[in-house]
């Protein structure tokens, strides 16, 4: 197996909060990568920092090989990770269409100059972005809604609006944090087939998800933080029945905070 | 253009060919008609062809990336003062309107990326104040350049511009067609107004349906999400101010010259604030809103000037509102009624970020 990411001793204070303490983690290309944990575990934060959206205080990410810039997010994008958020994030008054294709930005070079001639590369590259866009609006089940301004879109085809947005940045490994929070069965289940066939088609999947079904069903390896702290990492089988991973959820005894 | 057509009420959906040629043909006979009420009507629709453009500028900062500028009158100003510098009696530099002009862009750009910078990390309210504070830094640097070394000629101003001459052609003369028939300045003015106007649409359309337009609409609606699918902000940013500065240096280099005379009391606060209240009227975030918006508004002083007095005069037998109070009681009024009813502006259309040739797909339902 080789590796895709690899996180190493991430750490992340907010003031007297340490939020991260020496997370390190490595996931394999392609496969689908659990991260759970209670509330307030940092899961979120640890995406955050991944993703750039925050500096770490300490530690590197690998990813492909070579570091990752920490806290530049444009250049994490580019250099293949996508992500969503727990809370919906689309650009509201774009269409669904327009999200995709928004997406595609960090792909595409046109700039000014061949914008305002129109020029043969820009045009062809226009038409690109939105006969792809309409790909991945097809790829994740929602076509039919292409022109739909995407804040009049259902709450669970606004998650696949932001999935295949993800996907239009063409990643290597796709973040999906909670996918299914607020979904009901028939749309986790769904979902769960699209996760797969991510997967199928190539791109590692990294998942912050509640839905201990969805993970269990879903993921090939799973790791659990807590306080801050990854205090396990193994298959969901193994993971289970980690006594730490039960106390931390139930907040047994044996486990010291 | 689209936008403008499907905004004309009742034809534009029914007929967008005949209302797009209404649109021309009003346009191009706009000034004839305005010439049978007075030459100073012409002159009117000159400056409201110069707020359109400022409009427009302001629009692609404040309705296509979000940024809301208080100061954009400065850029305006850059323009402007750029031309009196390098064409006038002022410092005896009398280049051609050809080389003028897009330095006066140039230098409204750069003025544009300089109050980008500082301002990459604030948002809303904090953005508004700071750019408001920019506006007036530029205002107050051209009332008051003109000691120890005189730049600015302070609050005298500049006088005595060069008109806009192109390749020898110059639009201050009226234009002797024929010994007894000539076209007047004014009107040569407001077809190259026109032209400019015409431009500057085709080209903030061309940039509202491309990656950039997308990028300044992502940006707008949620900045975190922007950044999360690898879009440069920072440089978005930077490109929006320097971009619509770019239009308002070009209205203001078209002004000085027109105008033949630049003071720094053109460029105050209450400008921004119309050119704003334009975008805001016609519709923020779309051209067609900006254009109607600039047109209304820069004609109703004029109008309330003419009708008001007269009016007041009849009923009172004297001028109890000064036309200038009325203006801007009339304009809250109208803004207010605005909010409250069509918060979303006079023509409350939707944008489009992808092209409609791109969007018929196979088997398309």
């Amino acid at each position: 197996m080789i590796t895709l990411l690899e996180a190493r001793n991430i750490g992340k204070r907010f003031g007297g909060l340490q939020a991260l303490t020496d997370v390190s983690l490595t996931i394999r290309k392609g496969e689908v990568y659990g991260l759970i944990g209670p509330n307030g575990a940092g899961k979120t934060t640890f995406f955050n920092v991944l993703t750039g959206a925050y500096t770490p205080d300490g530690g590197e990410f690998v990813f492909n090989g070579s570091e990752l810039p920490a806290g530049k997010p444009h250049k994490i994008v580019g250099r293949g990770i996508a992500r969503t958020f727990q809370n919906i994030r689309l650009f509201r008054d774009l269409t669904a269409l327009e999200n995709v294709m928004a997406g595609h930005h960090v792909r595409t070079k046109a700039g000014v100059w061949g914008i305002l001639t129109q020029n043969r590369f820009t045009c062809e590259e226009e038409r690109l972005t939105t006969q792809r866009a309409y790909e991945l609006l097809d790829y994740v089940g929602i076509g039919r809604f292409a022109e739909v301004v995407s804040k009049n879109l259902s709450y669970g085809d606004q998650r696949r609006l932001e999935i295949a947005r993800a996907l239009a940045t063409e990643p290597q490994l796709l973040a999906l944090d909670e996918p299914a929070a607020g979904m009901n069965a028939t749309e986790t289940a769904q979902l769960k087939l699209l996760i797969e066939q991510i997967r199928h088609d190539g791109i590692t999947v990294m998942l912050i998800e509640h839905d201990v079904k969805l993970v269990m069903g879903l993921c090939d390896r799973v790791a659990v933080l807590d306080f801050g702290k990854k205090i396990a990492e193994d298959v969901p089988a193994v993971v289970q029945k980690n006594e730490a991973v039960i106390a931390a959820y139930l907040g047994g005894g044996k486990h010291a905070h | 253009m689209n936008e403008l057509v499907s905004a004309v009420p009742w034809l534009g959906k029914r007929n967008p060919m005949a209302a797009r040629w209404l649109i021309i043909i009003l346009a191009l006979a706009a000034p004839i008609i305005a010439w049978q009420f007075g030459r100073s009507w012409v002159r009117i629709l000159d400056f409201a062809l110069l707020y359109m453009m400022l409009a427009l500028g302001l629009n692609l900062v404040v309705g296509f990336a979000g940024l809301l500028d208080l100061g954009y009158i400065a850029f305006y100003a850059v323009g402007a003062y750029t031309f009196a510098f390098l064409a006038s009696p002022h410092f005896d530099v009398h280049l051609p309107f050809w080389i003028v002009l897009p330095l006066g862009a140039a230098f409204a750009a750069l003025a544009g990326i300089m109050l980008g910078f500082p301002v990459l990390r604030l948002r809303g309210d904090y953005l508004a104040i700071v750019t408001l504070g920019f506006g007036e830094i530029i205002r107050i640097f051209m009332l008051n350049l003109n000691y120890p070394v005189n730049i600015t000629n302070g609050p005298q101003g500049i006088n005595m511009i060069d008109p806009i001459n192109l390749f020898g052609w110059d639009l201050s003369r009226n234009l002797q067609v024929t010994e007894t028939f000539s076209i007047n300045s004014l009107f040569l003015y407001y077809y190259f107004f026109l032209l400019c106007v015409a431009g500057s649409i085709l080209f903030i359309q061309r940039l509202q349906i491309s990656r950039v337009g997308r990028a300044w609409a992502a940006m707008r609606d949620d900045e975190l999400a922007a950044k999360a699918i690898g879009i440069n902000t920072r440089n978005m940013k930077l490109l929006a101010f320097s971009l619509g500065a770019t239009f308002g240096g070009v209205a203001g280099a078209l002004f000085g010259a027109f105008q033949g005379f630049v003071s720094p009391e053109s460029f105050s606060l209450m400008e921004s604030i119309a050119v704003l209240t334009m975008v805001v009227f016609g519709g923020m975030g779309n051209i067609a809103g900006a254009i109607v918006g600039a047109f209304v508004l820069a004609l109703l002083p004029e109008i309330l000037r003419d009708v008001a007095v007269p009016l007041q005069q009849t009923l009172f037998g004297t001028v109890i509102l000064d036309p200038e109070v009325l203006r801007m009681l009339l304009l809250s009024l109208a803004m207010i009624l605005m909010m409250l009813l069509r918060p979303s502006g006079m023509i409350p259309a939707r944008a489009r970020y992808a092209h409609a040739e791109n969007m018929k797909r196979e088997g398309a339902q």
